[in-house]
């Protein structure tokens, strides 16, 4: 997976394009645009990518979401026949869904609707869970790191102060006191609650950068601690706070599914894909596919955010990837 | 050194004393704690048992209030009453004994293999061993844990245990088997395409006979070491001992590392009676003579390389000990398998109930319990000191002081054990701490899978009943315990990074 991701040789000058002395033309590139190269060119994150966006849309538009209708036929509520002890349809006859592709439940409801409502129901908690946990950790990591004095003791002991509880604690009390308002309020209190490893790499960062030279130019010509805050420093950090912001996200999926296998994450009769394990776990022996399903899709998710994260990581710091002399 | 460790100490209280009111509270106002009796149809009853258990939980008092008669309470070792008018503190002692367990052999056994796998991986950079080992890390990451475990729990003890009523393995597994470990060691030792080859036939070969022998001696229907194997495992364990630690280009260390096996392998055959029924104090105290006896050896014999001689002996001592351990386990085996009625996987409980036997057979049976919950455990740790391990031990082989030691000279294996190696662990003891907060939060879920009254239940349950006695219960262990850890971390760190030590 790690393959070298290294393009040709580039130069870091500005102008769009020079002739080397040998001859050969050399393409400027900004950071940017090396990011974003050295970034397609990792296999496995394309991977991620793809499988992501395959389930991403695959969730959305079967069942629908809220006021949009979908493809797919079938309610996750409504319950039916059993036919064939609910096993799965799908390519049993040639390449084809068939009337239920991932099998029904005990009591006939369809399951790929119930696994596409679950899917969708972990994403959007993963999501606003990565947002608000980026959203956090950012800032109090660079007002922790920039401001240093008062405002970095008081900010860091309290982040202190929550990792000394594990996050799954922690979440679940909050989940017990949010969860039942809704999967927005769930997504935003779990949220609240795991930025604590972003702060601390944030506000790392900040201290080193906030001596570098360019930092004091720029106080010496006037600059606002704003400015240099949004211009000079968050661009160079923007890197560690993309990569953890993505694994924020991996790690959210496993964190929701985790709090509802303990009963403590989204609530019946909506569904996610840890209730869906939890509820059908005793199933496994009689009716495997309804242990296996949503976990496949837990772990497909997890795995491409992860692989995503992984590419990202590589494609702004590819120095890990050189290989030894 | 004391100070930095004194400090950081004085200051992990604080941020615990603040953490556990915010527990405190978020657990207080998380629902309605008279929602179970509601639903009483008798509203003269209802009342009355609403009215006792208000007092009981002292919900006339407010939060902080109750937090501040709590906390003096756990300075009296306190624990408060629960819902139900139980001892907390009885609860506890009972249900953080076999958590602690698994989450304390969770971590170590994650540290110890990770911190290895991601060493090699990190030496065999861009191999076959070292992609498959990234994609599973990244695999083990991202699984739910419940997921595995109830996996686990199927296959790995219920089938496992029907297997065993007739342990024999088929001719397709067993060639697969052997592919397998072909594979994986040409991909581990490496070199030239004539070495590979030799390696890979070699492997297949070995584990092929291996598979044949247990299949055809039914060994898993009781397994077993006998004094040879302990002899010939003796052997390799001080041949490894001494390669890790002082290399073969002179002879002392592999001499002193020798003897002691040969003396482990002497108190083996002589001391049986001590070890057939020993109490857990008597084997520790056996322990820890053997490693003094081969630090003796070792400085006797290892002339002027007498510091790598004991190191190499000791930890010969230690593998040694390792192997006896093992042995003596097994031996108790087959009266243990009588016992459980030929299905010695578990998959209830941490113990059988009611079971009785001496050392062995007890310890065969918390084995047998504990095995499978700490498997699923540790699969999200083993990736994550993996992963870790790789990209520190990639950074520092790639430093000057490595080119350097090099350049002088030095084997590649002094270069790896005493210049990369050491370095490479500096910035995974950071990572320790923050590591076994996650395992005691991911325990609370494999508990819950394997039915374990431990300590996950305590949590679960006073929190599903609005109840913060048991919760507190609970936040005090894996606080304290993560407070704990975070010292040894910083021991750890200051060990091996002097600077931190002298300033």
């Amino acid at each position: 997976m790690s393959t070298n991701t290294e393009g040709p040789p580039v130069t870091r000058d500005h102008e769009p394009t020079q002739v080397a002395d040998d001859g050969m033309e050399v393409i400027a590139r900004t950071q940017g645009q090396m990011v974003l190269r050295r970034f397609l060119r990792h296999r496995a994150a394309m991977l991620g990518l793809g499988t992501l966006l395959f389930i991403v849309v695959l969730a959305y538009t079967s069942i629908g979401y809220g006021p949009f209708g979908g493809w797919w036929d079938k309610s996750f509520l409504r319950t039916g026949t059993v036919l064939d002890g609910g096993r799965p349809t799908l390519f049993t006859e040639g390449f084809a869904l068939g009337e239920h592709p991932f099998g029904q439940d005990n009591v006939g409801k369809d399951y790929f609707a119930l696994v596409m409502r679950g899917t969708q129901q972990s994403l959007v908690v993963a999501f606003i869970i990565g947002i608000v946990t980026t959203l956090l950790g950012t800032l109090i990591g660079a007002a922790a790191g920039f401001f240093r004095g008062r405002t970095e003791a008081v900010l860091m002991r309290i982040t202190d102060a929550m990792i000394s509880v594990p996050t799954l604690i922690f979440a679940a009390i909050v989940a017990a006191v949010f969860g039942r308002t809704g999967i927005v309020f769930l997504g935003i209190a779990l949220g609240v609650v795991t930025w604590t490893g972003l702060a601390r790499l944030v506000r790392g960062e900040f201290m080193a950068l906030r001596e570098k030279e360019f930092v004091e130019a720029a106080r010496a010509i006037g600059t606002s601690n704003w400015r240099i805050i949004t211009k000079h420093i968050l661009p160079n950090t923007v890197g560690v706070i993309i990569v953890t912001a993505t694994l924020a996200i991996a790690a959210g999926i496993l964190l929701e599914t985790a709090l509802s296998f303990l009963g403590l994450g989204i609530q019946p009769p909506d569904v996610s894909l840890g209730s869906l394990i939890t509820e059908y776990q005793t199933a496994m022996v009689s009716r495997p596919w309804l242990f296996w399903w949503p976990g496949i899709f837990i772990v497909a998710i997890a795995l491409s955010v992860n692989f995503i994260g992984d590419g990202l990581r590589d494609a702004f710091d590819p120095r890990q990837n050189r290989v030894r002399d | 050194m004391a100070v930095f460790i004194l400090r950081r100490f004085i200051i992990s209280t604080f941020t615990l004393l603040a953490a556990s009111f915010v527990v405190y509270f978020g657990v207080s106002i998380s629902g309605d704690p008279f929602e179970d009796l509601r639903g009483i149809q008798d509203e003269g009853d209802a009342q009355i048992q609403i009215a006792a258990r208000r007092e009981l939980l002292q919900l006339d008092v407010p939060v902080p209030l109750r937090w501040f008669n709590w906390l003096t309470g756990i300075f009296r070792g306190d624990f408060g009453l629960n819902i139900r008018n139980q001892d907390v503190s009885a609860l506890l002692s009972n249900a953080a004994a076999a958590t602690m367990q698994m989450v304390i052999v969770a971590t170590v056994l994650a540290i110890v293999l990770g911190v290895t796998v991601g060493i090699v991986s990190a030496l065999r950079q861009y191999s076959g061993f070292d992609y498959s080992l990234t994609f599973a890390a990244f695999l083990f990451y991202s699984l739910p844990v419940f997921w595995v475990a109830v996996m686990l729990k199927q296959y790995a003890a219920i089938e496992f245990n029907n297997w065993l009523r007739d342990p024999t393995i088929s001719p397709t597994v067993t060639v697969v088997v052997a592919l397998l470990a072909a594979v994986a060691w040409q991909a581990l030792i490496g070199g030239d395409r004539q070495r590979r080859l030799v390696v890979s036939i070699t492997s297949f070969a070995s584990t092929a006979a291996v598979l044949v022998f247990f299949s055809t001696t039914r060994w898993f229907a009781d397994p077993g070491f006998g004094t040879i194997v302990v002899g010939v495992m003796s052997v390799i364990s001080a041949v490894v001992a001494t390669y890790l630690t002082a290399g073969f280009r002179h002879r002392p260390p592999l001499q002193a590392a020798g003897a002691t096996a040969v003396a482990g392998v002497g108190f083996y055959l002589v001391g049986g009676p001590i070890l057939a029924e020993p109490s857990a104090w008597t084997l520790l105290g056996l322990f820890v003579l053997g490693i003094g006896a081969a630090l003796g050896i070792g400085a006797g014999l290892g002339g002027i390389h007498r510091r790598q001689a004991m190191s190499a002996s000791a930890l010969t001592a230690v593998l040694v000990s390792g192997v006896i351990f093992m042995d003596q386990l097994l031996q108790a085996y087959e009266r243990f398998f009588g016992l459980v009625r030929g299905r010695p996987i578990s998959t209830v409980g941490s113990a059988t109930p009611g079971f009785t036997g001496n050392f062995w057979e007890v310890g065969l049976d918390s084995i047998s319990h504990l095995m499978l919950p700490t498997v699923a455990l540790l699969l999200i740790s083993f990736a994550v000191y993996t992963r870790y391990t790789r990209a520190s031990m990639l950074e520092v082989m790639n430093q000057d002081y490595i080119r350097t030691a090099r350049a002088k000279g030095l084997t590649e294996r002094t270069v790896v054990m005493r210049h990369g190696f050491r370095n490479a662990l500096i910035p995974v003891t950071t990572l320790m701490a923050f590591d076994f907060g996650a395992v005691i939060g991911g325990a609370v879920i494999t508990e819950q899978v394997f039915g374990w009254q431990g300590m996950g239940t305590l949590f679960i349950r006073g929190l599903n009943e609005v109840d913060p006695n048991p919760v507190m219960a609970f936040f005090v262990v894996a606080g304290g315990s993560i407070v704990v850890f975070n010292m040894i971390a910083d021991i750890a760190y200051a060990y091996l990074d002097p600077r931190i030590r002298l300033s």
